[in-house]
């Protein structure tokens, strides 16, 4: 497959941390017109099998670019630092401790009669340290200080696991 | 242009030639095939009512005699109270079930069910064993004459509807259907999808739509933005198994219970039953009270009674609405419109609560039982290519998690429920024993993290992995997901290069075989002779390549291929058009295979120039920006 540029380069953006995601999704939607299947669904059959190919490209590097975590991910293999996050741990203590804090919260709900009120807040607290985090992410990186950006891409991932958990929650409590 | 002169003069196709495309709607209840005719999609009627009057809804009901007569339709549905048994209704909720799947839709089902060899459930009927991809089959092939008949020639192709909640194997288990019918398939869409597009065409609307679709055995919520033409499904929910079939249900009970009636009913007097409660349902949305006289009871139902019987049941579908809005990262006001589709949404409790839920009005104004074939046939016609330069373009997630078997009986995500599709993602596993030289893959779908309690897919091996030392061993597992939401998965041992590959069929779904066998089956009693029918396909696909390379030549022959390269193709090209006026099927089809082949490097080449076009596309952008 000659599907070799990169991401960034899919979507004709500057390879960076900051992303138009307004942009980017225009510019989703104008290749997803171009090389869905559909567009090849009269044409002959090796078209149609490329086009499923690229479509799928496409998706990945749509849903990779317009994910914090996964760009930061993405920027950093860029850079031959693949897997980073996967199973590197902080060792920084504060932040353990925060995430136990945090965590704790999360499991006495069950037994609180103000539930929503507690996830909302975590919620919160949780969202706002997350995007934190993406901030330091970003200067990092265009220091090229990758080894502490890759430190920071294992906290973003404790925090986006975290904001799952909120989810899941939510919902269990709505059912 | 030399092209020009490969075709004698009168024999060239059409430059512009439409193409015969349909949708249908395989319904639960009713099922409809519609086409964009003139422009405009509508509903293709039938004969197959009971005075041979005109109809649009084809019952979804397929009576079995004894004799081996199969009918369809109003005449068959005519005698689901004489002969339950041999009559097959809602066969829907069966595709693509195992017989476990089969006990947990109630105790209600007046069918007598029967393991095939395959562990796949069928009917039995005095016809015989009945799977319900054959039932369905026959559904399909009413339509397709029908739609035959209307448009005055064979079909190029159709676009079937499927619950965006049906599985692989409910998926696949249509498609298997569609093959049984000799419809050439050329995307499954999901139904709410379709629903969407016949709206967003009809009103030009932008922004978010909920669908909100309840039929009669499923009910699917599809949250969708609309941009530019571009229809991206961003979350799909639902219940493959809670539809106004349950409504009917939980009214018949209540009848029962009212009537102090024993459980041990005759299938003929359950039938009745069911039939009598959906009767009084019905007519609950037009009054406020009904009189229900059923197997020798009499009683008085009011709209408040038939209410709280089936609130229950409608707060289910208002939970699943809720995630699906939580999925797409929005709340309810940032829904621009709700569409309404399926028969079900007629009663007017569903609308009331809808309304409440999303805080506006639902859309109703395109009759809910024929938008999804509406808007399959608008689809269809794009995709056969009617109409080139359209900007149309839906983009469909898929429903369910698909994953693997771990250690300890887990499952492990391999692509995540609502992501769009096509898709393709590799997970890299290890051996865990020295000496390891094969492993077993085991392909599941379903969010749950117990295997039990996902659904199994396909189970294989990758064999000949050189034996090294637990965890050496890289094993890269290949998911591949097309537009229509089918798997393909493969195995390769990197360090080697030992590969497996599975088209995967669910379980107990058809394997080649039992179509082929089928397939033979449906030609002893056919309408149609086998050859004939082989003939037309090959006929019509040989066409197909025929117009199709021929335009992709005059377009960028001359650019892409060498002299000796185009003349090879030319060759082909000519050969094959010479071929496809013949009458053997399998001349037609060598042929086919060989153009095929030739022009491999061609389609290549043409794909990479598009993509040099469309990266080029962007930096021009760019360049008008900074201008």
């Amino acid at each position: 497959m000659d599907f070799t540029s990169n991401y960034f380069e899919i979507f004709g953006l500057p390879v960076n941390y900051q992303v138009d995601l307004s942009l980017l999704s225009d510019r989703y939607r104008s290749m997803q017109r171009e090389f869905h299947p559909d567009r090849y669904a009269s044409k002959p059959a090796q078209e149609q099998r490329l086009a499923v190919q690229y479509a799928a490209v496409i998706n990945q590097a749509y849903t990779e670019l317009g994910s914090p975590l996964l760009r930061a991910q993405y920027l950093l293999s860029l850079q031959n630092m693949d897997g980073v996050g996967d199973e590197q741990i902080t060792r920084d203590p504060q932040f353990l401790m925060r995430q136990i804090e945090l965590r704790e919260k999360l499991a006495d709900l069950s037994e609180a009669n103000d539930a929503f009120a507690i996830l909302d807040e975590v919620a919160g607290q949780v969202e706002s340290e997350y995007i934190g985090l993406q901030q330091v992410f970003d200067q990092q990186y265009s220091r090229s200080e990758l080894q502490g950006a890759a430190e920071t891409v294992a906290k973003m991932q404790f925090f986006s696991k975290l904001l799952r958990e909120v989810e899941e929650l939510e919902q269990e409590l709505d059912d | 242009m030399v092209l020009l002169q490969i075709s004698e003069p009168g024999l060239s196709p059409e430059p512009h030639q439409r193409r015969r495309a349909v949708g249908i709607d395989l319904g639960t209840t009713n099922s409809l095939v519609a086409s964009v005719r003139s422009g405009t999609p509508e509903t293709l009627p039938g004969n197959e009512g009971l005075d041979g009057e005109q109809q649009h809804l084809l019952p979804s009901v397929v009576h079995y005699s004894a004799t081996g007569e199969v009918t369809v339709g109003q005449t068959a549905y005519a005698q689901s109270s004489e002969d339950p048994l041999n009559t097959l209704i809602s066969v829907k909720r069966f595709m693509g079930r195992g017989i476990e799947d089969i006990k947990t839709l109630g105790s209600q089902l007046p069918y007598e069910m029967v393991a095939s060899d395959s562990g796949m459930p069928n009917f039995k009927t005095s016809a015989g064993d009945i799977s319900p991809v054959a039932a369905s089959a026959e559904i399909l092939q009413v339509l397709v004459e029908r739609a035959e008949l209307a448009l005055d020639g064979a079909l190029d192709g159709a676009v079937i509807t499927v619950p965006a909640y049906f599985d692989e194997a409910q998926r696949q288990a249509t498609k298997d259907a569609a093959t049984l019918a000799g419809v050439k398939v050329l995307r499954l869409l999901n139904e709410p999808t379709a629903a969407a597009v016949a709206y967003g065409l009809d009103q030009g609307g932008e922004g978010v739509i909920a669908v909100y679709d309840l039929g009669g055995g499923t009910f699917d919520i599809s949250i969708l933005r609309l941009s530019h033409g571009v229809f991206e499904v961003l979350s799909t929910g639902g219940d493959s198994a809670l539809g106004g079939d349950d409504f009917d249900r939980a009214l018949a009970e209540w009848i029962v219970e009212q009537a102090g009636l024993e459980q041990n009913l005759s299938p003929s007097q359950q039938r009745q039953l069911l039939m009598e409660a959906r009767k009084a349902k019905e007519a609950l949305s037009e009054q406020s009270q009904v009189e229900i006289n059923v197997v020798g009871w009499s009683g008085v139902l009011n709209r408040t009674q038939l209410n709280s019987l089936i609130d229950p049941l409608i707060d289910k579908t208002l939970r699943a609405c809720k995630r699906a809005l939580r999925d797409a990262g929005l709340k309810a006001e940032g829904v621009a419109n709700v569409v309404m589709v399926g028969g079900s949404t007629r009663t007017l409790r569903v609308r009331e609560k809808v309304a409440e839920a999303f805080g506006q009005q639902p859309l109703v104004n395109i009759d809910p039982d024929s938008v999804v074939a509406i808007g399959a046939a608008l689809q269809a016609d794009v995709l056969v290519g009617n109409k080139p330069g359209d900007e149309m373009l839906l983009l469909d997630v898929i429903p369910l998690s698909l994953g693997l078997e771990t250690m300890g009986g887990l499952m492990e995500k391999v692509i995540h429920r609502n992501t769009t599709i096509p898709v393709a993602k590799a997970q890299d596993f290890t051996t865990f024993k020295d000496g390891q030289t094969a492993m077993s893959i085991h392909v599941l779908q379903g969010e749950r993290e117990l295997i039990s309690d996902c659904r199994s897919l396909a189970r294989f091996e990758l064999r000949g992995i050189p034996p090294m030392v637990a965890g050496a061993a890289k094993i890269r597992i290949s998911f591949q997901v097309d537009a229509d939401g089918l798997l393909n998965v493969s195995a390769k041992e990197l360090t080697s290069g030992v590969e497996a590959r599975i088209e995967v069929k669910p379980s107990y779904g058809l394997n080649d075989e039992d179509v082929t066998r089928m397939l033979k089956e449906s030609y002893t009693h056919a309408r149609e002779d086998m050859q004939v029918r082989a003939l037309r396909e090959q006929q019509v696909d040989a066409d197909r390549m025929y117009e199709d390379l021929l335009a992709a030549l005059k377009e960028d022959g001359r650019q892409l291929l060498n002299g000796d390269e185009y003349h090879c193709l030319e060759v082909a090209l000519k050969d094959l058009d010479e071929i496809r006026q013949s009458q053997n099927h399998r001349e037609i089809a060598r042929h086919i295979e060989m153009v095929s082949k030739t022009s491999e490097e061609f389609a290549a080449r043409r794909m990479n120039a598009s993509i040099q076009k469309a990266l080029a596309g962007h930096s021009l952008d760019e360049v008008e920006k900074d201008v």
